[in-house]
């Protein structure tokens, strides 16, 4: 449905969108993972035709984004950063231009307001002026917007900013349910979001692509080393040093814990390494108590932070 | 077309939803209203001095279209510094640029949506005039009427199209209003030291100045120069506001 192949944005010497080549299957929820700046909002402005890339391709439902850029609009929904409202309008009014610049016929716009309204559980603000709309509400409206015309896809620029959070479950719902019959893209910062709603992530860091994969693969895939966390009563040198000397054992911290008296430590062991058992055992062995032995798992946020900032280790070390 | 008639629904709204329509519209009523009461009297007043081959409603009819046309340059900034410069500065240019509309729809629906707010403006206005025409004897020839209030529509025209070709470039409205307003004064007393003039250059800049071709229309004569300059003016402007619109894509946003 989205075929993306060396996309390149670059403004003047800034190049925001480097050599980027992804690709959506019909039906999917893909999330566009990264820091602030790293390019998503770009890279989706492009996809909407807002932008032209300065190279590269981008096809959007079989039409190219540069030479079928009214095609391809005829086939999106968008939502922006911040929700491209007139204050001015009812909500239902806002809806009913929306599908009229979109060439939706008279016969059948009624119904798509009535079923955006409903998707995006704003029924009773039907009627209401926008500016007199709460945060949340906007944001809901700016929503109802991107999908009233029944796009084929969909694009949500972090659709979730501004909501508070049983607001924020609800739209994860609504887009989960749009699956299948829309294919969307949501960009986000938020990494439970992509765990919880997409079925592939795109983790984008300074306009390059640092990975592609399932939410699930990536945690699995990445997780080379396992943590251990382990929470016992004893002086810190003498458990650092007993941890120091468990086979398999690669990394050590440890630190007093709240409870006084407790120290607790981090410890980071080779990928299959069952090291949980040694450790107590010599715990054991030492007359400790063991209040605490559990391994951590990484989470969606450390491969980020790890994948994000590893880049950026190389590129200071290609600098040098 | 759907797509112009959309974004000119849309505006229509807008004017008429917010303040913007009702105020502009009642104050240039007022004005106009307390104007043309006192043009009445200062003309009514001359025509005895004059004696009988005075022609009185002429000469009130050129009068009060002039003003018409000085005052659409004050109130026409105010309607057009608002076209594209919101829609930008509150991200809906966004939505626009992203449906399936082409730049020229938006442009035109917004062009066409302020010249029926002028429209609206100069509607008053008429039964005043239509007042005098029914109680002049003997009447002026109706083309007059005609012709005159046509240069008054082609001249706010002019305006509306450099407005929004203004407002198009930046996210200020009141950089867009007062651009607007400064610019065309300058199109209108760039003529005003060339009004004698004979030579090729005084004559060129007679062309360009906006006012000169108001002159005839008003005397009852629809001349092709001057209809040619104020529809190729306000073509002109209309493109530059659809390549501005297009360059937006290209800028840094």
């Amino acid at each position: 449905m989205i075929e993306v192949q060396d996309l390149t944005k670059a403004y003047g010497p800034v190049t925001a969108v480097d050599h980027v080549s992804f690709s959506v299957n019909e039906g999917e929820i893909l999330g566009f993972l990264g820091p602030n700046g790293a390019g998503k909002t770009t890279t989706m402005r492009v996809l909407t035709g807002y932008l032209p890339a300065t190279s590269g391709t981008a096809k959007v439902a079989g039409f190219d984004v540069t030479t079928d850029s009214l095609s391809v609009r005829r086939h999106i929904g968008y939502l922006p950063e911040a929700p491209p409202l007139y204050p001015d309008m009812t909500v239902s009014g806002y809806l009913d231009f929306v599908l009229r610049i979109k060439n939706v016929p008279a016969a059948n716009r009624r119904a798509r307001v009535d079923d955006a309204l409903t998707k995006t559980n704003l029924g009773d603000k039907r009627n209401e002026l926008i500016k007199r709309l709460s945060r949340g509400y906007k944001q809901r409206v700016g929503l109802a917007q991107a999908l009233v015309h029944d796009p084929l896809v969909i694009i949500l620029d972090e659709p979730t900013v501004g909501l508070d959070p049983k607001q924020i479950i609800e739209v994860r719902h609504l887009i989960k349910g749009l699956a299948g019959t829309h294919t969307i893209i949501l960009s986000t910062h938020i990494l439970p979001e992509v765990s919880m709603t997409c079925d592939r992530v795109v983790i984008i860091n300074k306009g390059k692509i640092v990975a592609v994969d399932t939410p699930q693969n990536l945690t699995t895939q990445l997780r080379g080393a396992q943590k251990i966390h382990v929470e016992t009563q004893a002086p810190e040198k003498a458990f650092a040093d007993l941890l120091a000397h468990i086979a398999g054992a690669s990394s050590v911290k440890v630190e007093p814990a709240r409870a006084s008296g407790r120290v607790t430590a981090t410890v980071e062991a080779g990928a299959g390494k069952e090291i949980r058992n040694l450790i107590a055992a010599k715990i054991v062995e030492k007359g400790w108590p063991l209040y605490e032995l559990r391994g951590v798992s990484l989470s969606l946020e450390d491969i980020f932070l790890q994948l994000t900032t590893d880049d950026a280790a190389h590129a200071q070390a290609s600098n040098n | 077309m759907r797509s112009v008639y959309a974004i000119y629904r849309k505006e229509m709204g807008h004017y008429f939803v917010s303040p913007v329509a009702y105020v502009v519209v009642s104050l240039f009523f007022l004005v106009t209203a307390f104007m043309f009461s006192q043009y009445l009297r200062a003309v009514v007043e001359q025509s005895f001095e004059m004696g009988p081959d005075f022609d009185t409603p002429s000469q009130l009819l050129r009068a009060f279209l002039g003003l018409l046309a000085l005052l659409s340059l004050f109130f026409m900034p105010m309607v057009t510094m608002g076209l594209f410069a919101e829609e930008r500065k509150r991200g809906t240019m966004e939505l626009l640029m992203t449906s399936p509309v082409r730049d020229v729809d938006i442009v035109l629906g917004k062009f066409f949506a302020s010249l029926t707010l002028f429209v609206v403006m100069l509607f008053p206005t008429a039964s005043y005039v239509a007042y005098v025409w029914l109680h002049s004897d003997p009447a002026p020839p109706l083309r007059v009427l005609l012709s005159g209030y046509l240069g008054v529509l082609l001249f706010g025209g002019c305006l509306l199209a450099l407005g929004s070709f203004l407002s198009s470039l930046t996210e200020s409205q009141i950089i867009a209003a007062v651009l607007t307003f400064a610019i065309f004064l300058f199109l209108w007393v760039i003529s005003f030291g060339t009004r004698d003039t004979e030579s090729v250059f005084g004559q060129i800049i007679q062309y360009i100045s906006v006012i000169g071709h108001l002159d005839d229309f008003e005397r009852g004569i629809i001349d092709t120069s001057g209809l040619v300059y104020y529809l190729s003016f306000i073509g002109f402007f209309i493109f530059l506001t659809v390549r501005s619109i297009d360059s937006l894509r290209w800028r840094r946003a």
